[in-house]
């Protein structure tokens, strides 16, 4: 078997500064790897150079295409990297609004990847974005709706549809559970977890909450300055974290 | 250049021939050429100031400026109407500074200038008809960036249009777009027509006329070569479907061209008649 996605050697800075230093892991097909660490840690400049938004100024991502076999992202024509990035992968935003098109109905936000890849038949793209309504548990006939009138964990679910419908194998997360209030982070993590586990995704999921990085992630990646201070099991990080910063980080949930 | 030297200036006066500088009317034809070599693609080209405001036709206007010859008829339409404002300025315009011929008739003209209509005399080879243009970018209205819109014809990314047109099924329950109705020119770009009804889309496929496109403001030339396929977007389930119309023309009795619903007392009382002109008075 090999990794879906591998990092190695990624370093990326902004002026003087370095946001990622010499950052490197491997994604295996089917597993959900968290990335936690305080703000300003580098987590989204790193998620960002994994899905080719950013040029890193060294190091590679090599990611195993299902249509091109193993390929160094940063080398991909923009023009395969921009039709890999809305077939074979997902991103979904913090801010939902990000991700998705707000001028237009949930329908059309869902049917766009379809159409992008050549759906030219009204009737089934129509059919399939109802269907994703459904599996994010938003009610069908908010379909012609637009994302505007809907609350801001529908819209994240809607995000997550309107990413998944493509059947990606790899999905980039990007805090998507932040600015929500608790219970709608429940029942998002909740969806989430069961999407990812009967799809059989790969996921990279950026986030600062531990309490999420517990419920989703099978391994864990601690981030402080860019760079990467300690990674391994989610269970084994979190109960025996080794690193001081990291076990700072743990000590700092406030216990309910 | 002698062919320069003979077109420099309607002697007594203070323009050059057909307004516009020599070197300005070949930048504009180097810019045809290569619009006519890539169909559909939108061409940058140094528009200048014309003598009269934007969204009036000075992209139409440096076009037909930069091909008029002395053996040249030239038609002028608005809204295909040949006595119109802006049509019989325009066609004004062009007698007195290219001394170029001009006529009211479709299948007389050499070059037809229009805004917003194809004429419904079918257009023959050797002709050529000049759009102005006030938006060329099709995608605009979907995506403001212009390096993305740029990025997204590049790379032939085109699904974004396609939710333009699902979104009007949606709340319509057909595609509601009437004029200006996005076209894909030769499989590969998609181009705005202008603001022509979508009744005229049908004319512009494998055309034997070459299609001359001049946006003034957003300064883009671009063009559809003759017998070029243009087709309308649509889906499947949804094909693409030009107006009809119970009525026929008032005046002349057609059933087959586009009408302009006219409102003809203070009671409300409406009349339909051709919107073209010349075909008009044609069959009376």
């Amino acid at each position: 078997m090999t990794p879906i996605l591998s990092a190695s050697g990624l370093t990326k800075r902004f002026g003087n500064r370095a946001a990622c230093r010499d950052v490197g892991f491997e994604l295996w097909p089917g597993e959900v790897l968290g990335i936690v660490g305080e703000s300003g840690s580098g987590k989204t400049t790193l998620l960002n150079c994994l899905a080719g938004r950013l040029r890193p100024e060294s190091g590679s991502v090599v990611y195993d295409s299902a249509a091109y076999g193993p390929v160094d992202v940063h080398d991909l024509s923009e023009a395969r990297r921009r039709l890999l990035s809305r077939t074979e992968w997902g991103f979904v935003n913090q801010d939902a609004r990000d991700g998705l098109r707000m001028g237009v109905s949930a329908g059309a936000n869902i049917g766009e990847r379809l159409m992008a890849v050549g759906a030219r038949h009204y009737g089934d793209i129509r059919r399939t974005a109802a269907e994703w309504l459904e599996r994010v548990e938003i009610e069908q006939d908010r379909l012609d709706d637009r994302p505007t009138t809907y609350s801001g964990g529908m819209r994240q679910r809607l995000q997550i549809a309107r990413n998944l419908v493509s059947h990606p194998r790899l999905v980039l997360m990007d805090e998507p559970t932040g600015g929500l209030d608790v219970s709608v982070q429940a029942r998002i993590l909740d969806l989430l977890r069961g999407l990812v586990e009967r799809l059989h995704l790969s996921a990279v999921l950026v986030t600062h909450d531990l309490g999420v990085a517990r419920l989703l992630t099978h391994r864990l990646m601690v981030m402080q300055g860019g760079r990467v201070v300690e990674q391994g099991l989610t269970d084994q990080v979190l109960d025996d974290p080794q690193d001081a910063y990291t076990q700072m980080l743990v000590a700092s949930i406030l216990p309910v | 250049m002698q062919d320069a030297s003979r077109d420099s200036g309607v002697e007594s006066q203070a323009y050059n021939y057909a307004y516009l500088d020599e070197q300005t009317k070949r930048m504009i034809r180097r810019a045809i050429l290569k619009a006519v070599a890539v169909p559909g693609y939108q061409v940058p080209f140094g528009g200048r100031e014309m003598p009269l405001p934007y969204g009036w036709g000075t992209g139409g206007i440096q076009v037909t400026a930069a091909i008029v010859g002395r053996d040249d008829v030239l038609k002028v339409i608005d809204q295909g109407a040949d006595d119109t404002t802006n049509a019989v300025s325009i066609r004004r315009f062009f007698a007195k500074v290219a001394g170029v011929a001009t006529t009211t008739r479709t299948d007389e003209a050499t070059i037809i200038q229009t805004r917003h209509r194809v004429p419904e005399t079918p257009l023959a080879e050797g002709q050529i008809i000049v759009f102005q243009v006030p938006i060329p970018e099709p995608l605009r209205m979907l995506e403001p960036r212009e390096t993305e819109t740029r990025t997204l014809h590049a790379l032939s990314e085109y699904g974004v249009m396609q939710v333009s047109l699902y979104e009007s099924i949606a709340r319509h329950g057909r595609i509601a777009k009437t004029y200006n109705y996005p076209v894909m020119v030769n499989g590969r770009y998609i181009m705005s027509p202008s603001p022509i009804p979508k009744f005229d889309n049908p004319k512009l496929d494998r055309s034997p006329a070459l299609q001359l496109y001049g946006a003034g403001r957003e300064k883009r030339i671009y063009a559809v070569p003759p017998h070029t396929p243009v087709k309308s977007l649509d889906f499947d389930d949804h094909p693409f479907e030009i107006e009809r119309w119970d009525e026929c023309c008032a005046v002349c009795g057609a059933r087959d061209s586009f009408l302009d619903e006219v409102i003809v007392d203070d009671t409300g009382k409406r009349m339909f008649v051709c919107s073209d002109t010349d075909w008009c008075e044609r069959r009376r």
